[in-house]
């Protein structure tokens, strides 16, 4: 394990105590520290990411412990910039985690092995694969803005005016960052799917054989293409468009594992 | 002859007078300009400000009369409201000196309203001490008054915790709306009924940039009068279930018996409105609103009791937060009062010139007469001489008075010169 990416871990780690004790407390300070560690982890990543890929030639996501970490890194660089937009400081408590458990995991697993599939070597892999990543790291903030809309709806319709109902936006604020989020992933997942058909196309000559990661791949995108026109066509907003975005995500996330488990 | 002026404040407020009184003797923001310009006409009253909200109506005046300027005020408002003494006298206050000061403070940091805390009423104290300066009503005194009234009120906002929880129904309907809507900016209101708070909730949604605003009465001439306070649409009964599909928050205060909306009036609504969420607020006793639909998807109910004890346990917190108001304005009416004090020397010192000068002149007159053989010259020789006795004379009192170094000696000063040269007589 390279100094960087412990550097990046203990980063990770003391944002996530930071975006913690800013949620409890709601002292400005805390918040502004939790948010420069984050911003020294993610640039460490970067670091980690980048010199992974000039070391290998490609992206870093052949096995399960250069994807989850490549995933951590993507779903903090997202949160940041979505920052820039809606200023959600208390969703750094549920980011900040989740890029955490991801490096901490991948630091456990078995590094990259010596040999590499050539199958992996090509440039759509490459493509296939970071666009998936990125795309998965947005709906994974939207997961996260879902989890705590459905918070912040049952308080408003529970009426129960407690730690939440204080702490969290608007519904509206939590709604559209979801949106932001859905249709910021939905082209990548789509790009992704194309390129990974096309592939499967170019090395086995088939474009779809009906093995389970290609279905359940399928069933995300539809899963996510029914939400999205949902909330286009029809308005769909508010708890049902967060209940489909968590349920989404967790298929998302049974494909992932089932892509590099099974 | 120029005398001490006071400041005084007579009025009635809604801990003195019911809302009948109240709304019969509250004056619309066009009527101000009629009123300051009537008063200042009248030769008892210096400098004027008129405040008139749903909770208040006062006159802060700078007089040399405190009684008849008192006398005016009750008389003005008798007329001009064509109402008989009789009917607000009981309800009306009058506070002279430290307590009118210390009232004006208490009013514009929120410490005498309603609703204590409460943000609105600096703002209408500014508008009306605006609408005074337009008129030129206001002079040294109620200017520094005014000013001093606005820099307490953002002390006591600042430094307390006044207004930091809702404690209305209309604030607490607001945070609400805020934390369903993020905005309230262009959110459509549809107010159903009447009814003081519902209206005053409406109004509170409305200085928050909501609107367009629909109003729904039973009476539709009613509807009509309230649509046109919020420059509102007023809508018929009937029409409230179609409106559902376009307003965003609803307030409801009706007397009916029974639910004015039903869980089936919803059937589509969702649709129709693409799932907006839509924020229904049930103020009236019977309830108005069929609890049921709160259950409905994207759509939030909530009833007076909900609003209540969202907001009690915010209440004991700003009576404990105002105590500290109190005492921040206590220290500025301290001030203010030597300042005031201050200002009494510059009077008293014009008073004494003119009372030589006075003197002076009925001399001189005493004189000529007697001296029917002088010449131009002469007389003017001998005005010179009188003139600058009178200078040469007053000029170490004057300074004596203006350089009193100390608060309370100044005042004691100003008050010995005036017993021992008599400048209070009454002519």
């Amino acid at each position: 394990m390279s100094v960087l990416f412990v550097l990046t871990m203990a980063c990770y780690i003391a944002s996530s105590l930071g975006y913690q004790g800013y949620v409890l407390f709601q002292k400005r300070p805390v918040y502004r520290v939790a948010s420069i560690l984050l911003w020294v982890g993610f640039l460490c990543h970067t670091g980690v990411i980048a010199l992974q890929y000039f070391k290998a030639g490609h992206v870093p996501v052949q096995n399960l412990h250069e994807a989850l970490s490549t995933f951590g890194w993507a779903v903090v660089g997202v949160f940041l910039i979505l920052q820039i937009k809606f200023h959600l400081m208390v969703l750094g408590a549920l980011v900040a985690p989740l890029a955490t458990l991801c490096v901490v995991i991948a630091s456990i697993l078995p590094g990259p092995p010596v040999e590499l599939d050539p199958l992996f070597k090509s440039l759509w892999v490459t493509v296939h694969v970071g666009t998936l990543i990125v795309g998965n790291a947005a709906f994974a903030i939207a997961f996260l803005v879902g989890i705590l809309y459905l918070i912040q709806e049952q308080a408003i319709k529970e009426k129960k005016r407690g730690f939440f109902f204080r702490r969290l936006p608007s519904l509206k604020l939590l709604d559209s960052m979801g949106y932001s989020c859905l249709i910021a992933g939905f082209p990548m997942l789509t790009f992704g799917v194309i390129t990974g058909v096309i592939y499967a196309q170019m090395v086995r000559g088939r474009f779809w054989s009906w093995d389970p990661k290609e279905i359940f791949a399928g069933i995300t995108w539809l899963v996510f293409a029914a939400l999205l026109h949902e909330r286009l066509a029809v308005g769909w907003q508010g708890r049902r468009a967060a209940i489909m975005t968590i349920v989404g995500f967790v298929i998302l996330v049974f494909t992932f594992f089932l892509r590099f488990l099974g | 002859m120029v005398e001490k002026r006071e400041i005084v404040v007579i009025g009635l407020n809604h801990e003195t007078a019911p809302v009948e009184v109240r709304e019969r003797l509250a004056f619309a923001s066009e009527d101000t300009p009629k009123v300051l310009e009537t008063m200042r006409q009248e030769p008892c009253v210096d400098e004027i400000v008129l405040f008139s909200t749903c909770n208040r109506v006062e006159f802060l005046l700078a007089t040399k009369d405190v009684s008849k300027a008192v006398e005016t005020i009750k008389d003005f408002l008798a007329e001009f409201k064509k109402t008989p003494r009789s009917t607000f006298e009981q309800a009306l206050y009058v506070h002279n000196g430290d307590e009118a000061v210390r009232h004006i403070f208490r009013v514009a940091s929120s410490l005498d309203s309603m609703v204590v805390g409460e943000a609105q009423i600096l703002g209408q104290i500014k508008e009306s001490y605006r609408e005074a300066c337009n008129h030129k009503t206001c002079g040294v005194i109620l200017n520094r008054l005014m000013h001093r009234s606005f820099s307490v009120a953002k002390r006591v906002r600042t430094e307390t915790g006044i207004g930091d929880h809702a404690v209305s129904i209309s604030y607490a309907a607001v945070e609400l709306g805020r934390k369903i809507f993020g905005e309230l900016e262009r959110k459509a209101v549809l107010l159903i009924g009447a009814g003081e708070m519902a209206e005053l909730a409406v109004e509170h949604l409305v200085t928050n940039h909501a609107g367009p605003i629909f109003v729904a009465n039973r009476t539709f001439e009613r509807g009509l009068e309230i649509a046109e306070r919020f420059r509102g649409t007023a809508i018929r009964f009937e029409e409230i279930p179609d409106h559902l599909k376009q307003v965003d928050i609803v307030i409801s205060s009706t007397g009916a018996p029974d639910y004015i909306l039903r869980h089936s009036d919803f059937k589509g609504v969702m649709r129709a409105r693409k799932n907006r969420p839509l924020f229904l607020i049930d103020i009236a006793v019977p309830r108005d609103i069929d609890p049921e639909i709160n259950r409905i998807t994207n759509v939030y109910v909530y009833d007076i009791d909900d609003l209540k004890s969202a907001i009690e346990e915010n209440i004991e917190e700003r009576r404990h937060e105002a105590c500290r108001g109190e005492r921040i304005a206590d220290g500025a009416v301290v001030r203010f009062r030597r300042w005031f004090q201050s200002l009494d020397v510059v009077p008293t010192i014009i008073a004494l010139r003119e009372k030589i000068e006075e003197i002076r002149q009925a001399e001189l007159k005493k004189t000529f007469a007697s001296l029917a053989w002088a010449s131009e010259e002469d007389r003017a020789a001998i005005d010179r001489l009188t003139g600058a006795l009178v200078k040469k004379i007053l000029h170490d009192p004057t300074l004596f008075l203006k350089q009193s170094e100390h608060e309370d000696k100044k005042s004691l000063h100003v008050d010995v010169t005036r017993r021992m040269f008599n400048l209070d007589e009454k002519d």
